[in-house]
């Protein structure tokens, strides 16, 4: 506590007021129930982090923080939980793992005393990096730019093509496939494979949802052929 | 003169066993991934700690890949939950054994 009283007054109550902030945030994360509730949390967290981004002289990380993480990630994160639906329970009473709990909180605090007993003066760092310092706060984008786009340019090329895979796969994984297969349909179970007719698939009952794409696929390919019906007859 | 460095490097410790300790106790897929998303803020905050104490600007610049590769992470894998939830709705973590030997 000395040294963060040894700091000055407006650091020090940033740091403990940030820090808080993401303490309670990420606690929040872990123990809601409702997965709204969490992604909420995490976002307290997150600006936290961008708070504490700041007081660290990392400006445009801060920026990029708030931009990036709470302004698109966790919508992303609210948008798949509004569509999924919120009301799920979690199965805790058929734990196919019942000491599994206990045993996580015991190895996690396990570990924090061990990377708090480590972080008391243990800091091997190498040799220093050719990145340059960091410099006064209002070149922090400058200088993070210029190591970017000198000394990091090709991790920065390669990130460019992980991103185009990571949205060609978003696409692939989330497509609906044309084809509905014999296995992708199970027999039991109101198996929904369209978010149009889950509505109608829970209320006329699981065997009536694996007919009801059957004959939209059947009843779109007729649409088709009648439209070229119709076509053909009045043309003449 | 600013906080010591290992505020902050205690900070991000006790983020990441917060994280890790909910990637392990939670069974909702979504809330598990929030988690990882915990652990992987804790790193940052180290890696912009050790920016600012050795004075080098490659901390910052890791922290911005770790970034990018966080969301192409979570777009990856937020298509995966959706495709496994459009088969078979209201499965937990538990539900989604299909590939135990």
């Amino acid at each position: 506590m000395t040294q963060v009283l040894a700091a000055t007054i407006p650091d020090a109550i940033t740091f403990v007021i940030a820090a808080a902030i993401c303490v309670l945030g990420a606690l929040g994360v872990v123990l809601a129930r409702n997965p709204v509730h969490s992604a909420l949390m995490l976002v307290m967290t997150l600006f936290g982090v961008a708070v504490l981004f700041v007081e660290e002289d990392a400006q445009f990380l801060a920026a990029v923080q708030v931009i990036v993480y709470a302004g698109a990630i966790v919508v992303l994160f609210l948008f798949v939980i509004m569509l999924l639906g919120v009301d799920q329970k979690e199965a805790i009473e058929r734990d196919p793992l019942p000491a599994q709990r206990p045993v996580a909180i015991v190895v996690g605090i396990l570990g924090l005393v061990e990377v708090l007993l480590l972080a008391r003066g243990h800091w091997p760092t190498g040799a220093r990096s050719v990145s340059g310092a960091i410099g006064s706060p209002a070149a922090n984008v400058g200088l993070i730019g210029r190591s970017i786009f000198t000394t990091y340019l090709l991790a920065f090329e390669v990130t460019s093509a992980l991103l185009v895979v990571a949205v060609v796969g978003a696409v692939v994984l989330s497509r609906r496939p044309r084809h509905v297969l014999g296995e992708s349909v199970p027999p039991a179970g109101p198996a929904v494979t369209s978010d149009d007719e889950a509505d109608g698939a829970g209320d006329a009952g699981p065997d009536h949802a694996g007919a009801g794409t059957v004959e939209t696929v059947s009843a779109g390919g007729e649409e088709d052929s009648g439209e070229l019906a119709d076509s053909e007859v009045t043309t003449p | 003169m600013s906080i010591a460095a290992s505020w902050y490097l205690t900070l991000a410790a006790v983020l990441f066993t917060i994280g890790a300790i909910g990637l392990l106790i939670r069974r909702n897929v979504l809330v598990m991934f929030m988690c990882v998303e915990l652990m992987l803020n804790a790193a940052n905050l180290t890696f912009v700690t050790f920016a600012r104490r050795l004075n080098d600007i490659a901390g910052q610049t890791a922290v911005f890949f770790v970034l990018v590769v966080a969301a192409a992470e979570v777009v990856v894998g937020l298509g995966i939950i959706v495709s496994i939830y459009r088969r078979r709705p209201g499965a937990t973590a538990d539900d989604i054994h299909g590939m135990k030997g």
